[in-house]
C-alpha cells in the first residue's frame, strides 16, 4: 500500500519539479497534508463546475432539465452531492490508495454520518471554526491513516433549500455560505 | 514372491489410480474432485472447476475476480446497494472485522449445501443486525422487528433494492390492483429492408443435401423469415462462413438477434454454451422436467422452432414442452393464462396495450426497451427471477400497482399456484413509507422523533 502512495505523491511533485525548472526530477515523497489539500482542491473545483454550470445552469438558468436525488427514475440529473460520491465509490473500486467521503454532522443519509473519532473530532472542528481545515491521524483496522477534513459550504441555494426540506434531514435552518458537511480525505501511512 | 506380488499389486492400483484420476482433472468427469454439491447458480458449469477457481489453490482475491467477472455487470445494473466499495472505505473496518463484505464469499460460499439457502446464502439470515442494529432509532416502525426478517419479508434486499426503496414505494404507494391501462413496451413492428421471398425464390444448392424438403419450404415460406427477405443461405450459409450446414448455430441467429442472442447466454438456458460445454438440456436440469420433454441440447430452435419461428409457441407451450414443476403446471388454469382483453377492445387499444394475451414469457421472458428506445424480449429467463422483487418494475407493474405486486411475491403459496387467487399476506412497507411523508411537514416529523 505504501508504495501505491508513494507512487501517487511523486506525480505532482514531478509536475511541480518541472514548473520549478529543475532539470532533473527526484523521487521524493509529499507530505500526506500537502498530497490531501492538492486531492481537494480537485475535488471541489470539479464539483463546484458541476453544480454551476451543469445543475445550476440547465436547471436554473436555463430549465432544461432538472436535478433530482431519485434521477434515474426520474431521468434527471444526478445532485452534486451524489455525483461527488458516485466519483469516491469509483475511485474506491481502482484501489489508488486513497479514499475521500462527504459527511456530515446533519446528514440527509445516516450512513454519513461521522463513524470515527477523528470524523467527529474534525466535522465539529470545521463547524466551529468558519474556514478552517482540521488534520489528524487515526488507526482505522491497523492501518494507520492522515485523515484532513475540509469544510463544505451551501453554495447555492439549492442546497440550502433541499437540506432544509428534506424528510430525512435533521436541520431545517441550514443559511447560505453555513458549513452543511466536511470533505474527508484519507491516506494511509 | 509374496512380498513382491504385493509390492508389485499395490503399486499396480496406485498407478492405475493415479491414471484415473489425471485423466479425470485433464479431460474426464471433474465433478469427481468437487468437495460438496454446488450450487444452483453454479451446478451446471461445476466441470469448468478454472471458472471460478482460476488459478491452483486461489485465494479470495482470485476468487472474487471470478465473481466480477461473471456477476459486476448486473449488480451494477441495480444500483447495487452494498458495492464493494462501501467496504474497503477505512471508515467502515470495525464493520468488516465483523463481516467482511468485500468477498461475495462471505455471504455465498460455494460447495456447501447443508448451510445454501435461499438466493444462495450461507449465512444466518439476520446477517443485518452487524451493521443495522440501531434501525429502531431511526425507524420507530422498525423497532423490536426481528433481523431474519429483513429481506426475507419482502422489504429489503441487500442488493437490488429498485423496487423497494423508499420514494418508490411512496410514489406508487396508492395504486390500485390491476392498472387501468397496461403498460407493456410495444415491440417494433416488422420494418423489412428486403423484399419477401416466395419458394420459387429459395436458394439452397440444387440437388444437394441442403435442398429443403416440401414440407420445409412451405413453413418457411409462410414464416416470418421468407417474410422478411431471409433466404435458406441467411441462416445455413451465412456470407461469412461460405459453407452450408445444417444446424444453426446460436451465434448466426445473433448476427441479427444481438440483444436475444445476449440474453440467452446471461441465462441458465444459454449458461454451459457460453462455458463451452455441450449444451444445456432439460435432463440435466434440477427444476422438475416433463419426462415426455425433448432431450436436446437447447439453441434458439428449441423454442422458436425450425423454420416456423412461431413466437406465440416459443411464449408459452415451449415453456410448458418441458418445465413441469407446480408453478409451471398450474399457469393454464391461472387468471393470467385466462386473461382476455376486454370485449369490444379494437385492435388498435389491444396493439396500444402491446399484447392480447398473459404467456409465460410476459412475466419471464419480459419486453423490455433498450438502447435508442427499441423494445426487444429480454431472453434471459433468470434475469429477474431472484430476488422475485426484480420483476416488480419490468413485469407486475405493467399491469398491478405496487402493493399488490410485493404483496404477491411475498405470499410463496400463492406463486407456487400461479396466482390463483388475491394475495393473502400484506408487506407493509408501504403503509410505513406513506406514514412517514404525509401529511406532516419536516419539521412535525422531527419533532415527533425528538419526543
Amino acid at each position: 500500500m505504501k508504495s501505491v502512495v508513494t507512487k501517487l505523491t511523486v506525480l505532482p511533485i514531478l509536475a511541480m519539479c518541472v514548473g520549478c525548472g529543475e532539470t532533473t526530477a527526484k523521487a521524493v515523497g509529499v507530505a500526506p497534508q500537502k498530497m490531501a489539500d492538492a486531492l481537494h482542491v480537485v475535488l471541489e473545483a470539479d464539483r463546484t463546475v458541476y453544480t454551476r454550470h451543469v445543475v445550476n445552469r440547465l436547471q436554473n438558468q436555463e430549465g432544461v432539465i432538472k436535478a433530482s436525488e431519485y434521477w434515474k427514475d426520474e431521468k434527471a440529473l444526478p445532485l452534486p452531492a451524489q455525483m461527488f460520491r458516485m466519483g469516491s465509490e469509483l475511485a474506491a473500486e481502482k484501489d489508488a490508495g486513497f479514499t475521500y467521503a462527504l459527511l456530515s454532522l446533519w446528514p440527509v443519509n445516516k450512513q454519513n454520518a461521522p463513524v470515527t473519532d477523528v470524523e467527529k473530532e474534525g466535522l465539529e472542528y470545521i463547524a466551529s471554526n468558519v474556514g478552517s481545515n482540521f488534520y489528524s491521524e487515526e488507526s482505522l483496522g491497523g492501518q494507520q491513516y492522515f485523515t484532513a477534513i475540509y469544510p463544505d459550504t451551501a453554495v447555492a441555494e439549492a442546497c440550502v433549500a433541499c437540506h432544509n426540506q428534506h424528510k430525512d434531514s435533521p436541520r431545517d435552518d441550514f443559511k447560505l455560505g453555513e458549513v452543511m458537511g466536511g470533505v474527508v480525505v484519507r491516506i494511509p501511512l | 514372491m509374496r512380498a513382491f506380488v504385493g509390492w508389485f499389486l499395490a503399486l499396480s492400483v496406485a498407478l492405475g489410480l493415479s491414471a484415473y484420476l489425471a485423466r479425470a482433472i485433464t479431460v474426464g468427469d471433474r465433478r469427481l474432485f468437487l468437495p460438496g454439491d454446488t450450487s444452483s447458480g453454479h451446478h451446471q458449469i461445476e466441470e469448468r472447476c478454472e471458472l471460478c477457481h482460476s488459478e491452483s489453490f486461489s485465494d479470495r482475491e482470485t476468487i472474487q475476480a471470478s465473481c466480477v467477472d461473471c456477476h459486476a455487470t448486473e449488480l451494477d445494473e441495480v444500483d447495487d446497494s452494498h458495492p464493494r466499495s462501501k467496504f474497503t472505505d477505512p471508515r467502515n473496518s470495525d464493520r468488516v472485522a465483523i463481516l467482511d463484505a468485500r468477498y461475495c464469499v462471505t455471504c455465498h460460499r460455494e460447495h456447501a449445501p447443508d448451510a445454501t439457502g435461499a438466493m444462495g446464502l450461507t449465512l444466518p439470515e439476520d446477517y443485518c443486525f452487524h451493521c443495522h442494529q440501531d434501525v429502531g432509532e431511526e425507524r420507530e416502525t422498525h423497532v423490536g422487528l426481528p433481523f431474519d426478517g429483513c429481506a426475507a419479508s419482502g422489504c429489503h434486499n441487500f442488493h437490488d433494492n429498485r423496487s423497494l426503496y423508499e420514494d418508490f414505494l411512496t410514489r406508487h404507494g396508492n395504486d390500485g390492483d390491476l392498472l387501468e391501462a397496461f403498460r407493456f413496451a410495444v415491440l417494433p413492428s416488422g420494418e423489412r429492408t428486403l423484399e419477401a421471398l416466395g419458394i420459387a425464390r429459395m436458394d439452397a444448392p440444387n440437388g444437394s443435401r441442403w435442398r429443403p424438403s416440401a414440407r420445409e419450404l412451405s413453413i418457411w415460406s409462410n414464416a416470418i423469415h421468407a417474410r422478411g427477405g431471409v433466404n435458406c443461405s441467411g441462416c445455413h450459409a451465412p456470407t461469412d462462413r461460405g459453407e452450408w450446414s445444417l444446424g444453426v448455430p446460436v451465434a448466426v441467429c445473433g448476427e441479427c438477434h444481438e440483444p436475444q442472442r445476449a440474453g440467452f447466454a446471461a441465462s441458465r438456458h444459454g449458461m454451459r454454451w457460453v462455458a463451452e460445454l455441450d449444451a444445456m438440456r432439460p435432463s440435466r436440469a434440477r427444476l422438475a422436467m416433463r419426462e415426455t420433454a425433448p432431450d436436446g441440447g437447447l439453441d434458439c430452435v428449441s423454442c422458436h422452432g425450425e423454420h416456423v419461428f412461431d413466437l406465440a409457441y416459443a411464449a408459452t407451450e415451449a415453456c410448458l414442452g418441458c418445465h413441469s414443476d407446480e408453478h409451471s403446471v398450474a399457469f393454464e388454469a391461472s387468471p393470467h393464462a385466462r386473461f382476455e382483453p376486454a370485449p369490444g377492445t379494437s385492435p388498435e387499444a389491444v396493439e396500444k396495450t402491446g399484447t392480447d394475451r398473459i404467456t409465460c414469457a410476459t412475466c419471464h421472458l419480459p419486453r423490455v426497451v433498450g438502447p435508442g428506445g427499441r423494445a426487444y424480449v429480454e431472453h434471459n429467463q433468470n434475469h429477474n427471477l431472484r430476488p422475485n422483487e426484480k420483476m416488480i418494475r419490468d413485469v407486475c407493474m405493467d399491469c398491478h400497482g405496487l402493493s399488490f405486486s410485493i404483496d404477491a411475491l411475498a405470499d410463496r403459496e400463492l406463486i407456487r399456484r400461479n396466482f390463483d387467487r388475491s394475495p393473502e399476506l400484506h408487506v407493509p412497507s408501504i403503509d410505513w413509507a406513506l406514514g412517514r411523508v404525509a401529511p406532516d411537514s419536516n419539521s412535525a416529523r422531527r419533532k415527533d422523533r425528538e419526543d
